[in-house]
């Protein structure tokens, strides 16, 4: 039996952008296990609801990360207004679901730049990075913030966007989805890219349901889980179907998300085609009683919102599940047999966003 | 008409009967969502777990003093997160972790923050 | 296949202008939905303190004896929170922030002019 080693990898780590602690034992060059640990960079959002109103919260769950800050105040919005049964106007849950998936395109293409990065392809980063600049432009002009959107509220949306921009932003997204292609065909065919990638990382389907995977993660390893299916917003009212994979390794988890880019940019056409006239928010008054577990896709996988209230302005729990809190049982197991060099490939396609899982 | 609550059922359990009950779930085919825990008087632990976009909640009351809870990873590896984190930040002792950080999952300047205000100091 | 595609944006970013701006001679236009530094018509100001008791960040302090109101512009995150709650709409978002600073500063203070006879009015 070969001497065993336990490398540390992180929390300062080139790809990542986040701190998370991996001890990995090896043996020569395999890795035989991975132990993680993370809690770094935990700030206790969760105990903030006890000095700020339920309404102030959601500037607070909007800042729980920065890539999916839209999603993160959408959700805690659905939450609260699943306790006080609140009705959202049609409008304002169309426009929830242009910002939410043009929030997803940002993320996927931020994502696959950081892939491309991880595996050494510097100049397929930068242009991934160029393509998600023009839509960071776009956001910027209909939100007025560039990664915090500042839109979400409770009770529907702070802006509204004119049937002008509406267009325009359309013309701008049939652009930013042509160079897309050229981007993702370089991810799906390139011999190099598929050598880092193929057969990487395998996560049976069994073990993607045992360890609760989800996102990408668990549509990459065949099953068709997402959230979007519940129907929120306005994803019962367009159709769509999950995209899933059946190749179980890094390569499915980077397809999917390539093909999750398209079927982004046709769900807004489609909600731009569809969205009614009307107001964007109502009134909200009163103070929640009752406890709500809001499940929502963000770009990762599904988030959890619990708020529980006592009828107060400060709610009594909130509480946050991140995708990427869900992902690291997985990642242990896609670990366990690797080799040494892959392990930031791998650790890389499960999206870690560490300073959501901390809150 | 556009307010959109999704059908969830809950049902509070024994503190004894979770090991089975996650067992049981496991067996059917159902995927471990979270575990979440509401502390204030006495300690809510819930636990989700999902199956065909179906959520389920399993929820367990324990009391305010020396919180105990067996662990449900023989059931469901994925939930040493969860378990770590109850142990970290509530302060409910979790006995038969697969994986036990022993209170080192978190790095915490307080200890246990998130217990109910203010600590008994233990006798 | 993927060669060819590759090619040509390689080809194209070679032809084309740098992606990026020469910063200090060539500056990014800003959006007029933008949402930068807060800004306020102090002489419309009824100074009643809701944009206080509604930011979320404490960035704002009014003194009505003194008729002032401050701001903190590091605290302050562009939210928007104080524009929504102001009764008299005399404060906005400007579409540019406010300049960079190499150490933190005094509150940006404005302040209201007495003028007997032209008072603003109460509400």
């Amino acid at each position: 039996m070969a001497t065993r080693t336990i490398v540390p990898f992180g929390p300062q780590h080139p790809v990542l952008p986040e701190p998370i602690h991996l001890d990995l034992v090896l043996e020569d060059e395999k890795v035989i296990s991975a132990i993680p640990s993370i809690g770094f960079i935990h700030r206790g959002l969760e105990k903030l609801v006890e000095k700020k109103d339920f309404l102030e919260m959601t500037y607070v769950a909007e800042r729980i990360c920065g890539i999916c800050s839209f999603i993160h105040g959408q959700s805690y919005c659905q939450a609260i207004e699943g306790v006080m049964k609140i009705d959202v106007p049609e409008r304002a849950l169309y426009l929830r679901t242009i910002w939410g998936e043009m929030s997803r395109i940002h993320s996927h293409l931020l994502w696959l730049g950081l892939f491309a990065d991880g595996f050494g392809f510097e100049s397929l980063f930068m242009h991934s990075w160029r393509v998600r600049e023009k839509l960071l432009d776009l956001i910027e002009e209909t939100t007025g913030g560039r990664v915090i959107f500042g839109t979400a509220k409770v009770g529907g949306v702070r802006r509204d966007m004119e049937s002008l921009t509406l267009k325009r932003v359309e013309d701008e997204l049939k652009i930013i989805e042509k160079m897309s292609h050229e981007l993702t065909d370089v991810f799906k065919k390139d011999s190099s890219v598929k050598r880092r990638t193929v057969g990487k990382g395998v996560l049976s389907k069994e073990d993607a349901i045992t360890l609760g995977a989800v996102g990408p993660t668990v549509r990459g390893s065949g099953i068709a889980s997402d959230m979007r299916k519940l129907g929120y917003a306005a994803y019962g009212k367009i159709s769509w179907e999950p995209v899933i994979e059946t190749g179980c390794d890094c390569y499915a988890r980077c397809m999917v998300r390539c093909r999750e880019l398209y079927q982004s940019f046709d769900m807004i056409y489609q909600a731009m085609a569809k969205i009614p006239d009307g107001p964007v928010d109502v009134k909200v008054t009163g103070n929640p009683n009752g406890e709500y577990f809001a499940r929502v896709e963000q770009p990762r996988g599904e988030v959890i919102y619990y708020v529980k209230g006592n009828n107060t302005k400060n709610l009594e729990r909130f509480r946050v599940r991140t995708p990427t809190f869900a992902n690291v049982p997985p990642l242990v197991k896609m670990l366990g047999g690797c080799e040494l060099a892959d392990v930031p490939v791998i650790v890389l396609t499960i999206d870690p966003c560490i300073s959501c899982t901390e809150r | 008409m556009m307010v959109h609550v999704e059908e969830q059922s809950l049902v509070v359990v024994d503190k004894g009967q979770i090991v089975d009950k996650a067992t049981q779930m496991s067996k059917e085919g159902f995927r471990l969502v979270q575990i979440s825990c509401l502390a204030k008087d006495s300690y809510e632990v819930t636990y989700s777990f999902d199956k065909n976009y179906a959520c389920a909640h399993v929820r367990v009351v324990l009391p305010k003093d020396n919180p105990e809870l067996p662990s449900i990873t023989g059931a469901y590896f994925a939930a040493f997160t969860y378990e770590n984190e109850l142990q970290d930040l509530f302060g409910i002792k979790v006995s038969g972790l697969a994986l036990d950080f022993k209170g080192k999952f978190y790095k915490l300047s307080v200890k246990t923050p998130f217990a109910p205000q203010p600590q008994q100091p233990a006798q | 296949m993927s060669q060819m595609s590759i090619g040509k944006v390689v080809s194209r970013s070679f032809l084309s202008r740098p992606a990026t701006r020469l910063y200090p001679f060539e500056k990014r236009p800003f959006y007029k939905a933008t949402r930068g530094a807060v800004a306020i018509d102090i002489e419309k100001c009824i100074l009643c303190g809701i944009c206080q008791k509604r930011c979320p960040t404490a960035a704002i302090t009014v003194t009505k004896a003194t008729k002032d109101w401050q701001i903190n512009r590091l605290r302050c995150i562009s939210c928007g929170a104080c524009v929504d709650a102001c009764p008299k709409k005399c404060l906005w978002l400007e579409n540019m922030y406010s300049p960079a600073v190499v150490q933190k500063g005094a509150d940006d203070k404005f302040h209201q002019l007495d003028k007997p006879g032209l008072e603003t009015t109460k509400a």
